[in-house]
């Protein structure tokens, strides 16, 4: 087994794509993800892989699409404003088919907002972001030991769909320093091999990468084939955790860091005799909404925390909305919820609910 | 029987979507030309840009990306530095080069990135149905500039050439044109001499061609040819602009 070492979200995340075979990586600096960058400047020589820095996340991410056009595992890391800026290519490379991996690190919003750890990019994420029907598989860590696991099964995520995979994370994770344990490096998985990658067409016919289809017909034949990809994704990549939710009167939703501070509310109600429990959806997209709904299915009361003014709550309302009250509790624009706060929402919950 | 005359291997066997009088289809058999020459169609990858040229992927019988409005430079770059045995080539007009994708090409250009770039350049944006283009001359009367585009409104147009043989980064840069057999056995020559850069390892390549769109100039195929040495030529004056200064 591996040595534990200290180290930063950032960090962790930079070297945890490099143990899963990531050899490119382009990105353009903003706070507060730039370890990452600084990381690969210094690792990716090390391994005999690329590092660019890029004139803009525009054009960062178009030379991710044009390194999964060759055949490469890439990636980009940003925060908030700069992943708007890369909703072009997010868009393109899912129209195309293009494997990659895009970690977000989470900041407060809208427009410049702030630097401070948010949860305020779930929809831009996990509902579209860029133009045209497509999706993400979005993965939402809340240790930085789990942001190393789900960042090297991100590359095989995208290569196993030939879809691109998003990491969210926020601010607090990529910040924090904890122990983590590297795992063996990757690609372990049974891959498919990319016999459609524009390598030059030497001893085959040519390939083409496009997401141009102007013939309407062809191209609602393209969507519907994605369709059915997005349904394959949405049956084999459901991931979620549950805590303490069997016996709950109240159940507790969160996800990423927020999920830790919930939990740490739960401790404190649980010391105090309520009977408190924890969904943590990890896939948000696709999202838990049968296990949401199986694990609720006893509680009186749903209580949906969130770092943002109520992105979420959305799909736990279509999980379980119908049959019993949702609450709510956000902090917003980069402050974050403390587990007194919650605890106080809990105990609102159920003085009134009783 | 010797065979004189025939398709480049690199040239699909397909009919083009090109208006008659436009030169797209003259530059495509040019490049396919210089690919066979070079003998490196097996390591060719074309990146086609948004722009009349879109489907250019459908023309050559080589590997192609289709790259989003301006970022085919980019798109290059992620190839090349994931390939760097690959002859990366970016074909693109002028909307998309010079306004859109005006910093992807810079910094391409800047970083020295040893791709060979096909700027195309027609004054007009013509997929679109003939609206002003960066590169659209002063006075010249498009959908979007209807008395003639204004400098004082619209702006200048853009010397392309000019302007990135100022960078560091670039190792040959000319602008052609295709206007008469001389002209373009010159504009061979030089789309040869770009693609040998890149082959050379020598750094960022690229060959601007002024090219005709009669369908949006509303001009007979041969009225076009004549616009293009008489007005545009003037404007963008032909050769090559690699002489970079070194400093420091």
């Amino acid at each position: 087994m591996a040595e534990k070492v200290l180290m930063k979200g950032n960090e962790a995340v930079a070297e945890a794509a490099i143990m899963a075979g990531c050899r490119c990586f382009f990105g353009y600096p903003i706070t507060p993800q730039n370890e990452i960058p600084e990381y690969m400047a210094r690792r990716m020589p090390e391994v005999g892989g690329v590092f660019l820095q890029a004139e803009s996340e525009v054009a960062g991410s178009n030379m991710v699409y044009g390194a999964a056009c060759a055949g490469a595992r890439v990636m980009t890391t940003s925060s908030s404003p700069g992943i708007s800026l890369m909703q072009e290519a997010i868009s393109y490379m899912a129209g195309a088919e293009l494997p990659c991996v895009i970690v977000n690190i989470v900041r407060g919003g809208p427009g410049l907002g702030g630097i401070q750890g948010a949860q305020s990019d779930y929809f831009q994420a996990t509902k579209g972001g860029g133009h045209g029907d497509y999706h993400l598989l979005v993965l939402a860590p809340c240790t930085v030991q789990e942001l190393v696991n789900l960042t090297m099964e991100a590359f095989d995520l995208a290569d196993m769909y030939r879809n691109p995979v998003m990491i969210l994370g926020d601010a607090i994770l990529g910040q924090m320093m904890e122990p983590v344990e590297m795992p063996e490096p990757r690609p372990t998985a049974d891959l498919p091999a990319k016999t459609w990658a524009t390598t030059g067409a030497c001893g085959r016919p040519k390939n083409v990468i496009t997401s141009l289809f102007l013939d309407p017909a062809k191209l609602e034949k393209h969507n519907l084939r994605l369709a059915e990809k997005y349904r394959r994704m949405a049956a084999e990549q459901v991931r979620y955790a549950t805590y303490m939710t069997e016996d709950a009167d109240v159940v507790l939703v969160a996800y990423g860091t927020t999920a830790r501070i919930a939990r740490a509310a739960l401790e404190r109600a649980r010391e105090r005799g309520l009977r408190v429990g924890l969904f943590r959806p990890i896939s948000l997209w696709p999202f838990p909404y049968e296990a949401l709904a199986a694990a609720t299915a006893g509680a009186a009361h749903v209580l949906v925390v969130e770092m943002s003014l109520g992105q979420m709550i959305e799909d736990v309302r279509l999980a379980c909305g119908e049959i019993k009250p949702v609450h709510f509790y956000g902090r917003t624009g980069g402050m974050s919820p403390s587990p007194r706060e919650i605890m106080d929402e809990i105990v609102k919950i159920v003085e009134k609910g009783a | 029987m010797q065979k004189l005359f025939g398709r480049p291997e690199a040239l699909a066997d397909v009919p083009t979507h090109y208006c008659p009088g436009c030169t797209h289809g003259i530059i495509h058999r040019l490049i396919a030309e210089v690919i066979d020459e070079l003998g490196v169609r097996e390591r060719a990858i074309g990146i086609s840009p948004v722009g009349c040229a879109v489907l250019a992927y459908e023309y050559f019988n080589c590997d192609f990306v289709e790259a989003s409005h301006g970022r085919a430079p980019a798109v290059a770059t992620g190839i090349k530095r994931a390939l760097p045995n690959a002859v990366v080539f970016s074909y693109q007009g002028d909307g998309d080069l010079a306004s859109i994708g005006a910093g992807e090409i810079v910094h391409a250009a800047s970083r020295g990135e040893k791709i060979t770039v096909i700027f195309v350049n027609n004054a007009i944006y013509g997929m679109t149905g003939g609206q002003m283009a960066p590169t659209t001359l002063p006075g010249q009367k498009t959908t979007t500039s209807p008395k003639g585009r204004d400098p004082e409104v619209a702006g200048h147009p853009i010397r392309v050439c000019e302007l990135l043989s100022s960078l560091s980064g670039v190792a040959y840069i000319a602008r052609v044109s295709v206007t008469s057999p001389a002209n373009v056995a010159k504009a061979k020559r030089a789309l040869k001499k770009a693609f040998e850069t890149q082959l050379e390892g020598k750094g960022f390549s690229l060959v601007e061609f002024l090219s005709t769109c009669p369908t949006n100039w509303g001009m007979t195929p041969a009225e076009a040819l004549k616009w293009v040495d008489d007005k545009m030529a003037v404007y963008y004056p032909l050769g090559e602009y690699t002489k970079v200064p070194e400093v420091g």
